[in-house]
């Protein structure tokens, strides 16, 4: 993490640098060849991968940060803060995360108004009466960076305290002779029976209905009952069925014949009691 | 009991227990059923004795600040750490610098904590913090919105292997500062923040959490200075 930080800081720089107005000879020299052709700007199709900008954004940790930066890689004293040149630095970084199109943090932008400020509360001849004498414009601005200072070393001897899991390891020996607590259950038979609702009542959920096509339609064997009857003209009750389609065969014939009872297209007969049924045509 | 009897049940639960036992917890482990229960000045020796014995070993006795914990000695980590497959977890600037300020500024809330470090919290971190068990909300501040005030757990202490606040290292001193920039400075300080304290609790921040504690929790931090 700490390394992929600071290659994103170096990284950041180094664009800064190759932008920058400050250093005009800088600039007229090749960033690269390609090819023997000098290349003096960067590519605008460049690809950078995005992950690679979240890190330049993520390496500081707000404004404060970065001005801690600059003015520490300057070796500049923080109470002795150059506002012009940091307000400068400053104001590249945020057009490099501008044209980076980053979304700004809303901190950063505030800072950079408060540098502006303080810059031009510089420019202003003091007061003549002493008594009015404004405080120093960067005081406040100084307070704040010593104090953040103080809480970023505080972070890190913090991290390098000895920690749990990282640096000691509580020893937990295991222990054969340790038994579970164990007690007797009394349950009544209510209670199993009400368990034994709850489970069916959730069984019921997970029920699966198959929905299938009819593979037995009614108004087909209609059809070709009344083919049947026309042709034989007297059919055995009997011969209406068979058995080898099972119940459900001899369901549906036994609905078709109904059926066509009940739209009164053929006719059951029987010549004696207890003797055969026919099945024939409607006159 | 004898003494090397007691000495060998308390070295027995602390290895055992998975997390650091408290003197009081220790002595509750002798029945009065079973004759007096060893007192305080003898369970004192008893600890500090195993201690001494453990000296020269790959585990020590340690008090952090919810009792005493048998562990593995810091320069072992480099081995130790090997036995397991994931390497410790690491922890961003952004949390370590945030737990910073409220172990060194508690009772202390989020927006003062942003206006240390400039940039917002965010609440996912306080989410985490109050999860891992290693801040608690103290109570809550008698100005406009009343907003909650942050501090830390005996389990932050415990974690970074510390029994009190004091324990922590000392926040840096400002820089070297000559007579012009003190005056500088001071022309600008704000009486009610003294920067150079450790631990700088706000009298009015302190009493109005010690109203607010929730049972059952200790203040820690709350008295040092």
């Amino acid at each position: 993490m700490t390394g992929s930080c600071f290659t994103g800081k170096v990284l950041a720089l180094a664009r800064l640098t190759a932008s920058g107005s400050q250093s005009p000879p800088e600039r007229e020299r090749p960033l690269a060849r390609v090819g023997g052709v000098p290349l003096s700007e960067i590519p605008r199709d460049l690809y950078i991968p995005p992950h690679a900008l979240e890190v330049i954004l993520e390496s500081f940790e707000g404004p404060l940060d970065l001005l801690l930066y600059l003015i520490k890689r300057q070796n500049l004293n923080i109470l002795e803060i150059p506002i012009a040149e940091i307000t400068r630095q400053y104001m590249r970084y945020i057009e490099l995360m501008e044209k980076l199109r980053l979304e700004l943090a809303a901190e950063y932008l505030l800072m950079a108004a408060m540098l502006a400020e303080i810059k031009s509360r510089m420019l202003l001849p003091p007061p003549a009466d002493l008594e009015e004498q404004e405080d120093d414009p960067r005081a406040e601005l100084v307070r704040r960076l010593l104090e953040y200072e103080r809480f970023k070393v505080a972070a890190d001897r913090l991290d390098a305290i000895p920690r749990q899991g990282r640096d000691v390891h509580a020893v937990v020996v295991e222990f054969p002779g340790r038994v579970a607590p164990r007690w007797e259950a009394q349950i009544s038979l209510g209670e199993v029976v009400e368990a034994l609702i709850g489970v069916l009542d959730r069984a019921e959920l997970f029920a699966h209905h198959h929905v299938q096509r009819e593979e037995l339609s009614v108004r087909e064997r209609m059809g070709i009952v009344l083919d049947r009857a026309a042709v034989d003209r007297f059919i055995p009750f009997r011969a209406v069925f068979s058995i080898q389609e099972g119940r459900a065969g001899v369901v549906v014939s036994l609905l078709a014949l109904l059926e066509l009872l009940r739209e009164a297209l053929i006719e059951l007969v029987q010549s004696e009691p207890f003797g055969p049924i026919y099945l024939k045509v409607s006159e | 009991m004898k003494p090397q009897d007691i000495r060998n049940v308390v070295e027995a639960a602390l290895m055992v227990a998975e997390q650091p036992m408290s003197v009081d917890r220790i002595i509750a482990l002798f029945p009065p059923e079973l004759g007096e229960p060893p007192t305080r000045e003898l369970m004192g020796t008893i600890l500090e004795d195993l201690r001494q014995e453990y000296v020269g070993r790959g585990i020590e006795l340690q008090e952090v600040a919810s009792g005493f914990r048998v562990q593995v000695r810091a320069e072992l980590a480099p081995w130790v750490n090997r036995v397991w497959q994931e390497r410790p977890p690491r922890y961003s600037r952004a949390l370590l610098e945030t737990l910073a300020i409220i172990a060194y500024r508690q009772p202390i809330t989020r927006a003062e904590v942003e206006a240390i470090r400039g940039v917002a919290v965010s609440s996912q971190l306080l989410k985490t913090l109050l999860e891992r068990d290693w801040l608690r909300i103290a109570g809550h501040r008698d100005s406009p919105g009343h907003p909650a005030v942050y501090a830390t757990t005996r389990g932050f202490l415990d974690y970074f292997n510390l029994k009190t606040l004091n324990e922590l290292p000392p926040l840096t001193e400002p820089p070297q500062m000559r007579q012009v920039d003190l005056e500088f400075l001071q022309k600008t300080q704000d009486p009610a923040r003294d920067t150079s304290a450790v631990l700088d609790l706000d009298p009015a921040a302190c009493s109005q959490q010690a109203g607010d504690l929730v049972e059952g929790k200790s203040v820690v931090g709350v008295g040092l200075s």
